[in-house]
């Protein structure tokens, strides 16, 4: 291991000792003042709104094309808005106004899972590394260094590429494979430096069971930093899903109302109506853009530097 | 120095060996097995059966991964499946194209990267400080096809200013010696063939620069910040050295180590980030034969092009503590 990636994998480690949810209820307060932090929230909050009301606020159906909207579809020109269609048709006559907004829900479904599956499982790795410790630690730190070696995008791509046809759940995996070594190697050295902490010493000293030490003192107390790259990993998981999408490597069920796939599939349609490609792309840039201001300025909340 | 670079060599050497293991085990995994993977769909069982007495799949695990080794070590990825050329010429033939590409993105993301990250940080909580920071963060939240698209779709398609894809005009009979474009125009003196090939790479350039341009422009800023606290520069200002002494000697030199760190991690993603890039602009590199290996399943393209992309990335690291080590010698003895 060249010590560049162990910088790498250091630089993990240091974010991990930065936080813990002791810190919870000052980091809060502070978020409360700092307005990147409320900008990211709303972002978020209301992009999750969006998601949850999605099929009761789409005027039609998102998934059936419309004869008024096929009626009028040519190769060199799709529908723009139209009695009952505010945005009129994408390039099969399907309502694009209703895709949008469904739109919102499949898009936070894979964002959700893919990273739910990534901090689950680096969460088992990195756990039984911190609480372990030798060599368990050594043989499960060693494989996530060697994860990381690899530029995330070709490791989703290579992921994607081992099912013959891709669904959703081929995109989720591959894009939750990525975050699994970040994910291990946070927990795990959040949880070591909570093995040399006072707190966890003083248990250890009262003959406290290791189990017991290692859920009730470790883990609580090393959550901040995961939740942390957890919100950071939801902007990226949305954008690397339209990325395998670009390739050829998402879903295969082309229909399926999802921003990721949408914006793929316009790339070849911007002469003939570029707003199917920039209404997708915008909703994924703002929602990025919204879990980072959120997830950095956790970050900083939860850094005990910044304590006053 | 010497010993500090054959160790870092030694230290590779195991990261590159379980790289192996994992891309043996990555190709065993495939659909139907690595000998279909081959093959390809239409393979019949015989012509499956053969082929994995070949490649000896009948034998013990740690054997096939011994020989999968060998075969590895001389160069021999077997033919592509789309052009039926050994995988290592067709690799050849594209590397120049995507070095090109590369090179002249890490111009741009460094050449307007740190200076304007030292410039945000120098005026902090101005505006140009928030305009910067705005531009970085919205920069990473957009998806990088769609910035090559949408250039593309401004500058090339309605504009009419740079050419939309591709690496020069067909109608220049240019001679091609090393395969660096730019670069043979000036070796053969034919100038419009350069100035052509640097047309094309304008944008192209400009898209897979953006992700790069944005951490540098971040890490240079947190780290002068960082820099301009520490105790040598408040030594250096009550020494009454010049403002434009203390930022170029002590501000300005210390932190770009953290900077030089994070160009050196760029720059072997550019070639993940060039998997994207080249397509948007039908650029005739690695990314391009990578993505195409993609949508036509061509396994022995992939599995050598995975294995030379995380080689590159680990070889571009230890260049990079080599380096390191250089402008820091209190790097050398950790």
């Amino acid at each position: 291991m060249t010590s560049i990636l162990r910088r790498k994998a250091e630089r993990i480690d240091e974010l991990a000792e930065a936080g813990g949810t002791s810190l919870a209820a000052d980091a809060v307060k502070r978020m409360l003042h700092n307005p990147v932090a409320i900008t990211g929230a709303v972002i978020t909050i209301l992009f999750v709104l969006l998601a949850i009301l999605a099929p009761f606020l789409a005027p039609k159906d998102p998934y059936i094309p419309y004869d008024e909207l096929r009626a009028n579809l040519r190769p060199d020109y799709i529908p723009g808005p139209m009695d009952g269609f505010v945005l009129g048709s994408d390039h099969r006559g399907y309502d694009f106004f209703s895709r949008l907004l469904v739109g919102a829900q499949q898009t936070l479904i894979v964002g959700v899972v893919a990273t739910l599956i990534g901090v689950t499982v680096g969460m088992i790795i990195g756990g039984l590394a911190g609480a372990l410790g030798g060599w368990v630690d050594t043989l499960l730190m060693r494989f996530t260094d060697i994860l990381l070696a690899i530029p995330s995008l070709l490791l989703a791509i290579s992921i994607a590429a081992l099912f013959s046809q891709g669904t959703q759940w081929t995109v989720i995996i591959a894009v939750a494979v990525v975050s699994v070594p970040v994910f291990a190697r946070l927990l795990r050295g959040a949880m070591l430096s909570q093995r040399a902490s006072d707190h966890v010493l003083a248990a250890t000293a009262l003959g406290v069971r290791r189990r017991t030490i290692v859920f009730r003192h470790m883990l609580p107390n090393s959550l901040g930093p995961v939740v942390v790259q957890a919100t950071l990993t939801l902007a990226t998981s949305i954008i690397d899903v339209a990325a395998l999408s670009f390739l050829g490597l998402g879903d295969n069920n082309t229909s399926r109302a999802e921003w990721g796939l949408m914006l793929a599939q316009a790339q070849s349609l911007l002469d003939v109506k570029p707003s199917l490609a920039f209404y997708p792309a915008i909703a994924i840039i703002v929602v990025a853009l919204g879990f980072t201001l959120l997830g950095e300025s956790l970050r900083e909340a939860l850094d005990p530097k910044n304590r006053r | 120095m010497l010993r500090f670079v054959i160790r870092r060599l030694l230290q590779a050497v195991p990261t590159l060996l379980v790289l192996s293991v994992l891309v043996f085990a990555w190709l065993r995994l495939l659909p139907g097995g690595p000998a279909t993977a081959l093959l390809g769909d239409k393979a019949t069982p015989e012509k499956i059966a053969s082929l994995n007495s070949v490649l000896g799949l009948d034998q013990p695990i740690f054997v096939q991964y011994f020989k999968f080794l060998g075969r590895v070590l001389t160069g021999d990825f077997g033919a592509s499946l789309i052009s039926g050329d050994n995988v290592l010429t067709e690799i050849g033939r594209a590397f120049p194209a995507t070095v090109e590409l590369a090179l002249a993105a890490l111009v741009l993301a460094v050449g307007f990267g740190i200076p304007m990250g030292y410039l945000a940080a120098r005026y902090r909580g101005r505006f140009l400080d928030n305009a910067t920071v705005l531009t970085t963060l919205v920069g990473v939240a957009v998806p990088v096809f769609f910035f090559g698209v949408l250039l593309k779709y401004v500058f090339a398609q309605k504009l009419g200013l740079l050419p939309p894809s591709g690496r020069q005009d067909v109608t220049i009979d240019a001679t091609h010696i090393t395969g660096f474009f730019t670069l043979d125009g000036l070796l053969t003196g034919e100038l419009d063939a350069t100035w052509d090939a640097i047309k094309h790479l304008i944008l192209p350039a400009i898209a897979l620069a953006s992700i790069p341009f944005a951490v540098i422009v971040r890490i240079t800023r947190a780290s002068v910040l960082d820099v301009q606290q520490e105790d040598f520069v408040r030594t250096a200002e009550s020494k009454g050295l010049t403002t434009a002494t203390i930022r170029q000697r002590h501000v300005l030199r210390n932190a770009l180590l953290p900077v030089s760190t994070t160009i050196g991690l760029q720059t072997g993603l550019l070639l993940a980030g060039a998997v994207l890039t080249e397509k948007v602009f039908n650029w005739n590199g690695l990314g391009a034969l990578l993505a195409q290996g993609i949508e036509r399943r061509d396994y022995p393209r992939l599995q050598a092009l995975l294995l030379l992309a995380a080689a590159v990335y680990v070889i571009v690291n230890l260049l990079v503590d080599i380096s390191y080590a250089i402008i820091d010698p209190r790097v050398r003895v950790r």
